[in-house]
């Protein structure tokens, strides 16, 4: 459906020399944009690099400073999200921003729900969200409240809350952060279909192979910059990465074969047995050693998250027994689980992780200054001293410890998350996603972190949707399904496939969530 | 930050100069027997307790939380010292009996702590609560008789001077303190971290409940200062009527000075700011002479007036310049 090139159709998306900056960041410099009816157009680049802004500053959440945004010939300016939706533009942000505390239906037909002699018709309109999130393969209870769902159906709703209606531009901004493969293939099928009826279909995404599958074209850029505008099939990987970041790869790729695989023969620092917890996870043994890294493989639902919150005290074990280094530990909640060297880091970055009115130094130092308590602050130099290390360790943009974390870009947001958990220096780093948004260069560059403190000694517990990703850095990889711990495998001989083939049990299961 | 002050230093600057204009002697001081007399200084020394009240306020609105029972704790305060002093004239029983009633109230804000952090019920059915009951509470107290008093030292507390009015030094001297403790621990950074994401902070290991615990606690002592000022003021107490609705200004000193009722981030200076700003208001209105049955309308116009030029997208408008609406 790639328009032929000779004699395009006119775009439905034209932005012009668009211009956007905040105080002390310059977001968006002249910034040109195409987006035809019919393709899925992929915006790329690094975290950072403005796309999330240019999304805003088509839908009405920003205003630009200077420039034009064209729509199906007719220069707009929204002065509002609502009034783009209006206009047709429908949109996934980047962070799910939907009420927790409706229902499923409720937040995917909010503002539009069907009625009846005046008032809202429920019935009908659990009925119509079941229809549209059956459309995307999702079968959870519409009637549940959506702040009961894991962040990646929170994610999954959102996009049928954005298909639900009629729209000729479908903007989704990183909307498979937090899926798995198989939500994955049935988000694009849903795509395929939208871009075959005409609809013009933003994406965003950090993963290179889901950009090579589904894109037609693609705008990359750099630095709030315009690099270049390329039909995918003529551009390769190495050539966009190049763009992307600015320089050659080489430095990735040396990363990437470096993980060799290793034998921690470390003291057991932790011990679980048959914990669990009713509803959330069958009980389970697991056993980590220090200096390795268990990478946790199951699908959506399977208890993943589960799992590390009974570890981490998020939530109360209703059974079982949990051992550290040798010595019971009765978990009573995250304060007693830092205590004992545990540290966690959220899939939910804004939910349960950032405080997003601070800044990026007080959400650096929060964790060890609640373990200090109100009443010893940590002296200034020590903070500052602290706060610099990290943003430089992992390369967090702007660099400026007193900007709200609220107005980073997504993947440094992930970045201050994790730089909050280093900064305690935990015996047990527990990551739940911790390359949630990041790029490709970062990904890397924290795989690589993770590595190197599981050889000076720290246990990792990683958890992540990308298989890949859990096969190459996980000396040992446990494997769940329906809430239950079904296998362990020795990290250094498994492969994806052998993983995939246990998760999905033999038979392909029903996809249900929640 | 400054900028958020902007406008409620205007806002006030225009308050007093309408007085100014209706009463030219308004900012006139004199000295009488080493105590300051005029306009201003009757702000100051009515402020005060309203201002007492709003600090204790603001940490507890930082925290996402509200709390009503202020006035009826400033009424319990005044009816348990009066009761106690009785006819006594003697400094020492007027300090006891304050000591006994500021005890009384810390434990009625540890009563709010927790309804909130313990019971985990809302903060504004949990305050309720003592709302209404701590006036019969106070009524019980005072047998439902206004109590009066006859004791000198007491009446320092609210009707005193030392240059300045006592009360609105007390006031000042909590302000300072509050301030030097927020910031120089990090109890400040951990409230606006409770405040804007609980369950982060939660997940940090921040002790959310302790942390909501001692700003109800706060609060009420705040509040029972506030209603010593009050009873020592007129040297009585009226269970019914001290401290009436003043929850009300003591909440509108706080947002006008530009704290979100929505938690997280909180500034003292605009608390201070904002209670400065109502008083000046009250006075006002009977300066210019505003009839009684429009003064709460003309009120509320100005504080509407205020906060409006708060609001980023009035203020967008009036400034044309680009607005940020948070997604
Ligand atoms: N409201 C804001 N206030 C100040 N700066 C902001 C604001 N929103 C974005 N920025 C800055 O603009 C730049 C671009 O951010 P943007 O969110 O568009 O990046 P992105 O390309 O979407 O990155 P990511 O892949 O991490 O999501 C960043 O430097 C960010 O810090
Ligand atoms: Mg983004």
């Amino acid at each position: 459906m790639t328009p032929p090139l000779n004699e395009p159709p006119p775009p439905v998306v034209e932005m012009r020399g668009i211009s956007l900056a905040f105080p002390g960041v310059k977001a968006l410099q002249d910034v040109d944009f195409r987006l035809f009816p019919g393709e899925v157009h992929a915006l790329m680049g690094e975290n950072g690099a403005g796309k999330s802004t240019l999304i805003k500053t088509l839908t009405g959440v920003h205003r630009p400073d200077g420039g034009q945004v064209v729509l199906g010939g007719d220069e707009v300016a929204f002065s509002s999200p609502g009034e783009a939706q209006h206009a047709g533009i429908s949109t996934v942000y980047q962070e799910v921003n939907l009420c927790a505390n409706l229902t499923v239906a409720e937040n995917i037909l909010l503002g539009r729900e069907p009625r009846r002699f005046g008032g809202i018709d429920f019935p009908a309109m659990r009925k119509r969200a079941g229809e549209v999130l059956a459309r995307i393969g999702v079968h959870i209870d519409p009637g549940s409240s959506l702040g009961e769902h894991p962040i990646a159906v929170q994610q999954l709703v959102a996009i049928a809350r954005a298909i639900a209606v009629d729209c000729r531009v479908l903007v989704l901004d990183e909307p498979t952060s937090s899926l798995d493969a198989g939500e994955v293939a049935e988000l694009f099928r849903i795509m395929r279909v939208l871009r075959d009826e005409g609809v013009a279909i933003l994406f965003v995404s950090h993963f290179l192979d889901q950009v090579y599958e589904i894109s037609d074209r693609m705008t990359v850029l750099r630095n709030g910059s315009l690099v270049g505008e390329h039909l995918t099939a003529d551009v390769d990987r190495r050539t966009l990465i190049a763009q992307m970041i600015g320089r050659d790869l080489g430095a990735l790729e040396a990363i990437e074969d470096a993980a060799e695989k290793r034998h921690p023969d470390g003291p057991v620092l932790l011990h679980a047995s048959e914990l669990g917890r009713r509803g959330a996870i069958d009980p389970f043994d697991l056993e980590i050693r220090a200096g390795e890294v268990v990478g946790l493989a199951g699908l959506l639902g399977s208890g993943r998250t589960e799992l590390a919150r009974l570890l981490f005290g998020a939530d109360r074990a209703d059974s079982g027994r949990l051992v550290v280094d040798g010595k019971p530990l009765r978990l009573r909640g995250p304060r007693s689980a830092i205590a004992a060297g545990i540290a966690f880091s959220s899939e939910d970055r804004k939910g349960e992780g950032l405080v997003a009115d601070l800044s990026i130094r007080d959400n650096l130092v929060l964790a060890m200054q609640a373990a200090r308590g109100w009443t010893r602050p940590l002296p200034r130099r020590t903070k500052d001293q602290l706060v610099e290390k990290y943003l430089k360790a992992l390369d967090i943009r702007p660099a400026n410890p007193d900007a709200l974390v609220r107005t980073l870009s997504g993947g440094n947001q992930q970045k201050v998350l994790l730089a909050r958990w280093l900064v305690t220096e935990p015996r047990l780093l527990i990551l739940d996603e911790p390359t949630r948004g990041i790029d490709i260069g970062a990904k890397a560059q924290i795989q690589q972190l993770v590595t190197t403190l599981a050889a000076e000694g720290t246990a990792v517990l990683f958890i992540s949707a990308e298989l890949e990703e859990v096969v190459r850095i996980s000396d040992r990889i446990v494997v769940l399904r329906d809430r239950r711990k079904i296998a362990e495998l020795d990290g250094s001989v498994t492969g994806v496939d052998e993983v995939v083939e246990l998760i999905a049990g033999g038979a392909a299961p029903e996809k249900v969530v929640s | 930050m400054k900028n958020r002050l902007l406008w409620p230093l205007l806002a006030l600057a225009a308050l007093l100069l309408l007085n100014l204009i209706v009463t030219p002697s308004f900012f006139s001081l004199r000295m009488q027997d080493g105590a300051l007399y005029g306009g201003l200084v009757d702000v100051l020394k009515n402020g005060a307790p309203t201002l007492l009240i709003a600090l204790g306020m603001t940490l507890v609105i930082a925290t996402r939380g509200i709390d009503l029972s202020v006035g009826a704790v400033a009424a319990i305060a005044g009816a348990v010292t009066c009761v106690h002093i009785g006819t006594s004239g003697s400094a020492g029983t007027a300090i006891a009996g304050m000591a006994i009633a500021l005890v009384l109230c810390a434990v009625l804000g540890l009563w709010n702590g927790f309804l909130v952090a313990g019971l985990g019920i809302q903060p504004i059915i949990a305050t309720l609560v003592l709302m209404t009951a701590g006036r019969g509470v106070a009524m019980l107290v005072t047998e439902g008789q206004i109590v009066t008093v006859n004791n000198t030292a007491y009446k320092q507390v609210g009707a005193g001077f030392l240059v300045l009015p006592i009360s609105i030094l007390i006031s000042l001297l909590v302000l300072g303190l509050v301030a030097f403790v927020t910031r120089k621990t990090a109890l400040g950074m951990l409230i606006e971290a409770v405040g804007v994401n609980p369950e982060a902070s939660r997940l940090a290991g921040v002790r959310s409940r302790t942390i909501i615990w001692t700003v109800y606690v706060f609060a009420a002592v705040c509040a029972g200062i506030a209603g010593l000022m009050i009873s020592s003021n007129v040297s009585a107490a009226d269970a019914n009527n001290a401290g009436l609705w003043i929850e009300m200004d003591a909440i509108l000193a706080v947002v006008i000075g530009g704290t979100s009722l929505a938690g997280g981030r909180y500034s003292l200076t605009g608390t201070l700011l904002g209670a400065l700003i109502i008083q000046t208001l009250t006075t006002t209105v009977y300066t210019i002479g505003v009839a009684p049955e429009v003064t709460l309308v003309f009120k509320a116009v100005v504080v509407i007036a205020v906060c409006l030029v708060q609001a980023p997208k009035a203020r967008a408008a009036l400034s044309f310049r680009k607005v940020a609406v948070p997604s």
